[in-house]
């Protein structure tokens, strides 16, 4: 057995992986050859195993400029306004490492929007961790917290959104997803070397050890005992130059010095490369002499696949060099001529007047596996379907009220939110703590919505209905705000590809996204996969988190969810099933019990919600909007008045309240308005089949639910310090 | 006419395009200077904004002082000229000695992004002219080091020579005296954490930050006699 032979399985690629690059060179390759392989066929950048499944996605539409696989989709939003958008994930590294985990993963979907010619302009960060009562996942969430914090700020990124999730399976396994959206600054550009002769340069940070192999030994494998072992695969991140990296990027851009670009991120510097002389069928020649280092001793195939952060590839005209080459010195950065494309459609790699490596490029970025993997209904499900789905009273109704506001699922994040700059770029119209973020984009005066949504517990139940759940929930929450949905992002995490019971949810979800997706009229415009979230065999639950972008037109008639003023009505849109507690907060809470079946969801009502809830922004109808999630009835009251500091008094019937409160059935918003616009607001309901109840008012002090009522005061109190109680205490 | 204003920019500095938006929507015009420059052109204001310059590294305003730029900077702020700096602006100000006391990191050892209540302690300086004695003003912070400290003679020094501008009413970040924003002892150098620009438009939440921006150019435009003669 040769060496490389006996090599590749260290590598992660599997011995039929192996002999398909022997039959595709017509030879062994060699060592370097081998790790370019190893990351450009790995999971995390080929996608061997989903592919099948995403390619049923629905991808166009009339906004889509472009679609998946390229750095991030791209959607018109107004006429000359164009903007991208991606969600991307960095759930492993920040398992090992949280600080530089979270925050090399701020800076690598930050390049991916920049590599489109696009300015960043927010980030949203949904987070999802195991319960706060353990030691190491209070550590977990601050040092996550603080990645994103000390990057996204130091960049000059408002980070404006996102969720903070609280579930036992993601203990061993924390999910660290960001989604960015950006501008696309003065032209839209592609990561596609078209022109033999051009010249690719490297710029950015020096190349270095860290981060060998993340995305095939990190991303593409399960986790055991040994993981935090594999802390030197994680890159550290210096958002200084990220920020020098963006302003130089764009400068080139504006100057017109630059033919395409891609930035470096999983795969190193084998990945733009191949992926760019894949695309447009060219080659490239690459000098390994010319790339700055941070160490002198780097053996080739280390510096082919260094992850080392804050570079990019630049292809430009040869005699535009020193002009390029001047406006990265401007900035301080480091910029070497990396190698020239060719003809002959081979990445050639030399070292030392060696040649180390020779490929075509096609075979690293394009002709890797694909997998049908095998899909199997996980036996268990009979089971957790059959469970309770804990609907049964409370003992005491305030009692109840206070424990779920205070669980950490539902209470304030403020103690997140406050620690990242939300504000700069003067476009945060709604910030985080609402249904959806708010953006003016810069130097226009259109805004668009955004927000993400991955409900876990309902796509464990039942993987295809609660992916329909999840984009049904997220383009509720910008039709809340008053936008139009327009496009969808996703990042699906899940468990090992090679289960199939993982695969069976893996494919339902898909499924269910691309139905939703259909009936809302919201384009996949590209997304992300991770597998390989378990630790000792137990896999997270199946949790796509779809992001969500909607159009608001005019910012000035955006709804935020507080209420606004005492005596407003307030108004319960969408019909209410008093057992849709599968799945449920109340369910966990209250009753410790994860069980049932997802509430059904009906996309025509769904539609027709969003409908009203737009119609009703742009008339200025609403002095507040809040759709209906995790806790029901009651905690969306509830949010509504700590969001503004104003109470309510609001009729809760029926022989059992407690459904009524906290039942979740979907395609549901609680609105208020003046009291003369009453009827403009159930006529407007009325007009699209959309059940409206005007159930109470807007009142000073009072939580009051009729059958019971709290102070307002010590209600928010309790649910401030739900999640500030745990984290602001010592970490052991 | 209208006031001229220059607004430096640090590598790493990212609050440069939003003091662009706020002063010309006052009414200045702007213009860039970089860094590495090492004359300013003409201008009436010189805004040192805020973010992250030259990352921060070693210690907050530490390198921007050594900035060929800011030997010019300097000589505007002698001339009696208006100098502000906000955020990390303060901090490279009083890392530079144009302003007294340093910035520690906050009290809760967070970053902390959210709207403050200021109270204006000395109404009448170049840049508090259109607030009344005691007037509060809603602007945000967004830092990490913002918690002022600096020796007590200094800090009785600066009291009786009315230097301590803006206070926080509820102070966010344990700086001491409760201080957000602070003056040279001629008056026409401010240091402050809070950002103004970011609260110029009811829309973002906002429109106190005018009052500060605004009093500097109506002093630019006034043609008032140098702060040292009032």
């Amino acid at each position: 057995m040769s060496e490389t032979e006996s090599l590749h399985r260290d590598l992660g690629l599997t011995d039929d992986e192996f002999q398909a690059i022997c039959d595709r060179l017509g030879r062994e390759p060699g060592y370097t050859e081998l790790a370019m392989f190893s990351v450009m066929w790995s999971e995390h950048c080929s996608y061997k195993s989903s592919r099948v499944h995403l390619e049923t996605l629905p991808t166009e539409g009339e906004r889509i400029l472009v679609g998946p696989g390229e750095g991030a989709g791209i959607i018109e939003v107004a006429d000359g306004v164009a903007v991208a958008w991606k969600i991307e994930s960095h759930n492993h590294p920040s398992f090992v490492e949280p600080f530089n985990g979270a925050a090399t993963g701020v800076g690598g979907i930050v390049r991916d929007i920049l590599s489109m010619g696009a300015r960043p302009i927010a980030l949203m960060d949904p987070l999802r961790f195991g319960p706060l009562e353990d030691a190491r996942t209070r550590y977990l969430v601050d040092g996550v917290v603080h990645g994103i914090s000390s990057y996204g700020n130091s960049i000059g990124v408002p980070t404006v959104g996102g969720e903070t999730v609280f579930e036992e399976c993601y203990a061993a396994n924390p999910l660290v997803n960001v989604a960015c959206l950006g501008v696309v600054d003065t032209k839209l550009m592609h990561g596609r070397a078209e022109v033999p002769g051009q010249v690719a340069i490297l710029f950015g940070s020096s190349t270095g050890r860290d981060g060998i192999g993340g995305a095939s030994v990190l991303a593409s494998a399960e986790f055991d005992e040994d993981s935090l072992d594999k802390r030197p695969s994680v890159q550290v991140g210096d958002p200084f130059s990220e920020k020098l990296l963006i302003e130089c990027s764009l400068e080139l851009i504006r100057r017109e010095l630059v033919a395409s670009f891609q930035d470096l991120g999983a795969g190193g510097i084998s990945c733009p490369t191949s992926e760019m002389t894949a695309k447009g069928g060219t080659g490239i020649r690459i000098d390994l002499d010319n790339v700055h280092r941070r160490e002198p001793s780097m053996e080739p195939f280390e510096v082919m696949i260094s992850e080392s952060q804050e570079r990019m590839l630049a292809v430009v005209e040869s005699e535009d060099v020193e002009d390029v080459l001047g406006v990265c010195a401007k900035w301080g950065l480091e910029a070497r001529v990396l190698g020239e494309i060719t003809k002959t459609g081979r990445v050639e790699v030399v070292d030392r007047k060696t040649v180390v490596a020779d490929v075509p490029s096609l075979a690293l970025a394009e002709e890797g596996p694909v997998y049908e993997r095998p899909i199997e209904r996980p036996h268990w499900m009979a089971g957790i379907n059959a469970a309770p789905a804990g609907d049964e009273a409370p003992e005491h109704y305030g009692r109840t009220f206070y424990e779920m506001v205070a669980s950490p699922q539902i209470a304030s994040k403020r103690w997140v939110w406050e620690q990242y700059d939300h504000m700069i770029f003067l476009g945060t119209v709604i910030g985080p703590g609402g249904d959806a973020a708010v953006i003016r984009l810069p130097g226009t005066e259109t805004a668009v919505a955004i927000t993400t949504d991955g409900p876990g517990r309902l796509c464990m139940l039942d993987p295809y209905e609660g992916a329909r759940h999840a984009v049904a929930e997220a383009a509720r929450n910008v039709a809340a705000v008053g936008a139009r949905p327009a496009a969808i992002t996703n990042c699906l995490n899940f468990g090992s590809p090679e289960g199939s019971g993982v695969m069976w949810q893996f494919s339902e979800v898909v499924r269910g996204i691309g139905d939703a997706c259909r009936d809302l009229g919201t384009p996949v415009t590209g997304g992300n996969v991770s597998f390989y979230n378990e630790t000792n065999g137990r896999p997270i639950y199946p949790t796509p988190v779809i992001g969500m972008l909607g159009i608001v037109g005019d910012p000035a008639v955006a709804v935020g969810i507080g209420f606004r003023d005492e005596g407003d009505a307030i108004v319960l849109l969408g019909t209410t099933e008093l057992d849709d507690f599968g799945g449920s907060e109340y369910g966990k809470i209250v009753n410790d019990a994860i069980g049932g079946t997802p509430p059904n969801l009906d996309m025509g009502a769904e539609r027709a919600l969003h409908e009203v809830l737009i119609a009703g922004a742009d008339a200025g109808l609403f002095n507040s909007a809040h759709d209906l999630s995790g806790g029901g009835l009651a905690v969306a009251l509830a949010e509504c008045a700590f969001a503004s500091n104003r109470g309510f008094s609001v009729q809760i019937g029926g022989t059992e309240p407690h459904r009524t409160l906290y039942s979740e059935s979907p395609s549901r918003a609680v609105v208020s308005c003046g009291q003369g616009l009453v009827d403009d607001v159930l006529a407007l309901a009325g007009r699209h089949g959309i059940a409206a109840e005007v159930i109470g008012a807007v009142a000073a002090d009072m939580c009051d639910f009729s059958v019971f009522a709290t102070s307002l005061e010590e209600a928010r109190s309790v649910w401030e310090g739900g999640l500030s109680g745990h984290l602001s205490a010592r970490v052991e | 006419m209208t006031a001229r204003v220059g607004i430096v920019v640090f590598p790493g500095s990212n609050c440069e395009l939003d003091c662009e938006r706020s002063f010309e929507r006052l009414g200045a015009s702007t213009e860039f200077v970089w860094h590495d420059d090492n004359t300013l052109p003409d201008v009436d204001i010189v805004v040192l904004p805020g973010g992250f310059a030259h990352g921060d590294y070693l210690r907050t305003g530490a390198l921007a002082r050594f900035s060929p730029i800011m030997h010019s900077v300097a000589e505007h702020a002698a001339a009696g000229k208006l100098l502000i700096g906000i955020c990390n602006g303060f901090q490279v100000l009083c890392e530079a000695g144009l302003l007294p006391g340093a910035l520690r990191k906050n009290e809760g050892l967070k970053f902390l992004c959210k709207w403050t209540e200021l109270r204006v302690e000395v109404p009448g300086t170049p840049f508090t002219a259109r607030a009344e004695r005691g007037q509060l003003l809603r602007i945000p912070i967004n830092h990490f080091e913002g918690n002022w400290y600096a020796d007590p003679d200094t800090v009785a020094r600066m009291r009786a020579n009315h230097q301590i501008v803006l206070r926080y009413v509820k102070n966010p970040n344990g700086s001491l005296d409760g201080v957000a924003g602070i003056s040279n002892e001629r008056g026409n150098v401010l240091g402050l954490m809070p950002h103004p620009e970011r609260a110029c438009e009811s829309l973002l939440g906002s429109e106190d930050g005018a009052v500060i921006i605004g009093s500097m150019l109506d002093h630019v435009m006034h043609m008032q006699p140098s702060p040292a003669g009032v």
